[in-house]
């Protein structure tokens, strides 16, 4: 039974994200009064890519090829730590929720580095963005892991999103709820999402992460799309099982699980179509406020 | 019952936090108004014993017709009249002091616990709620430069104040009515910002008509 769990949870981390995407942008047409592209659109967009081939400039070097891979890689392998639905993650031992972190910082990492490597002035702006927020943005997501690992008393993620915390709630409900509050700041600030940056925007002066993937095409841009998508299939993971997690039975928390990362991508399209993305100046405000809520929390927990 | 009253309590703590990170007027008036509220639904939520129960109910009426509503359509009028919107720069910027009230809830939090009180019975969370708004009542009202946020900041230190008052709301009523008075007290001095400004407003007003008379 916990075989055949994770090797569903394996599929749909691999099968799933892209659905997000087409979850996220129908939603923000039914709020603009469009109809929007289908459902699925991200996965023919994705196949589309995949059979075209790639054009390098001759300034690059082997570090712009590597950038998507290394970062689909380490963003993947992030997935695997992560629990899902309550069962165990497919690799888990004490403190790999460092790992998980740091794994995304890799990603990021490797897609910064590609974009220096074009010498484009311009994806250098857009790197030295990306990596400003991230640096606010990481101690805020560590402190909330920190709040699960507190309330929970693992060190693990698949402890941490294990069976543990539904009884958490009861013992420290507030505390949770805020993490879940941070949590969810958080996977907007790493997704590139409104209010801090606009997956949809084309100009200059305020682009943050597309900038750094403009010179990308054909098979490179289909693995940084996939990998972008999986991030946020992997934040509604964390989300999901972190505010739905109540579930008894395996068949019942798995349905909650799934229901929850559906509702987290509508979330994230309500807050794309209601919110304005906020002055650049103004990002590093919300971040720290994320970080100041699971102070809160951590607070309440450890007193 | 219980993590309900813990939650109330966090929400009053999440709204000060708000308060020092929002630069729009509009949205801090709403926000204190919404703090006032919860206040007012603590001493229904605290009552021990059933003989007190009136008591909480004018407490709780009294508060949330004057902090919820009252004041806030005070401060609003206010601010339409002197249309002003925005705080745009105050003396200490808006992440540090966030930053400084986290340290002053985190240390509010730490302790609250150590302080001797008369009523070893109440909730774990009233103190250090009561400190830590006190706290952002004082950092909002040192550290901002327009009067309307000033006058904010005053209300959440009162509202700080009044938690602290639900300590003893049960054995000391006379305290409770000092909260009461408090309260009347930052309504006069709303009116008497708005008085300010009608007056500032008309002046300058007046003397533009006269110089465009003149031409």
């Amino acid at each position: 039974m916990l075989l055949l769990r994770t090797v569903l949870h394996l599929a749909a981390l691999l099968a799933l994200p892209p659905l997000l995407l087409g979850v996220v942008n129908r939603t923000k047409s039914i709020f603009a009064g469009r109809v929007g592209p289908p459902l699925l659109q991200p996965y023919l967009d994705l196949a589309k890519l995949l059979r075209k081939g790639a054009v390098y400039s001759r300034t690059t070097t082997w570090v712009f090829r590597a950038g998507p891979i290394v970062g689909l890689a380490a963003v993947a392998s992030a997935g695997l730590l992560l629990s899902m639905g309550g069962a165990p993650a497919a690799l888990s031992f004490a403190g790999d929720f460092v790992l998980f972190a740091y794994l995304l910082g890799l990603a990021r990492f490797a897609t910064a580095l590609a974009a220096l490597d074009t010498g484009s002035a311009f994806e250098g702006m857009g790197a030295a963005r990306e990596v400003t927020f991230a640096s606010l943005a990481e101690p805020a997501l560590f402190l909330c892991l920190l709040v699960l690992a507190r309330a929970t008393g693992t060190l693990s993620l698949s402890g941490m999103l294990g069976p543990a915390l539904p009884g958490a709630w009861g013992s420290a409900g507030p505390a949770l709820l805020l993490a879940a509050i941070a949590v969810f700041v958080i996977a907007l600030a790493e997704n590139s999402r409104i209010p801090v940056d606009d997956p949809n925007t084309h100009l200059e002066l305020t682009m943050i992460h597309e900038v750094m993937v403009l010179d990308h095409g054909g098979p490179d841009l289909a693995f940084i799309l996939y990998g972008a998508s999986l991030k946020l299939f992997l934040f509604g993971a964390i989300l999901s099982r972190l505010v739905l997690g109540r579930g008894d039975g395996a068949l019942a928390s798995e349905a909650l699980f799934f229901l929850g990362v559906l509702c987290f991508a509508v979330g994230v399209g309500v807050v794309e179509s209601v919110m304005a993305r906020l002055r650049i100046v103004r990002v590093p405000q919300l971040l720290v406020g994320a970080s100041v809520l699971s102070v809160f929390a951590l607070v309440l927990l450890l007193r | 019952m219980a993590s309900f009253v813990d939650l109330v309590f966090v929400l009053v703590v999440v709204i000060d936090l708000f308060l020092l990170a929002s630069s729009r007027l509009g949205a801090a008036i709403r926000t204190v108004a919404i703090q006032g509220a919860l206040l007012a639904a603590l001493p229904l939520l605290l009552v021990r014993e059933s003989h007190n129960l009136g008591h909480a109910v004018l407490l709780a009426g009294g508060a949330l017709a004057i902090k919820g509503f009252f004041i806030p359509w005070l401060m609003f009028r206010a601010i339409r009249e002197a249309s002003i919107r925005r705080e745009m720069e105050p003396v200490i910027g808006f992440v540090p002091s966030m930053v400084l009230g986290a340290v002053g809830v985190a240390l509010a939090f730490a302790f609250s616990s150590r302080l001797p009180l008369p009523d070893a019975g109440a909730h774990g969370f009233l103190v250090p709620t009561a400190l830590s708004t006190v706290w952002t009542g004082l950092l909002l009202v040192v550290t901002r430069k327009k009067a309307v946020s000033q006058v904010l900041g005053f209300l959440v230190l009162e509202n700080g104040v009044y938690v602290f008052g639900l300590l003893l709301s049960d054995v000391m009523p006379v305290m409770v009515e000092a909260g009461v008075l408090l309260d009347l007290f930052a309504a006069v001095f709303v009116m008497g910002i708005v008085m300010f400004h009608i007056n500032r407003e008309f002046s300058s007003l007046d003397t533009e008509k006269l110089s465009a008379l003149k031409d």
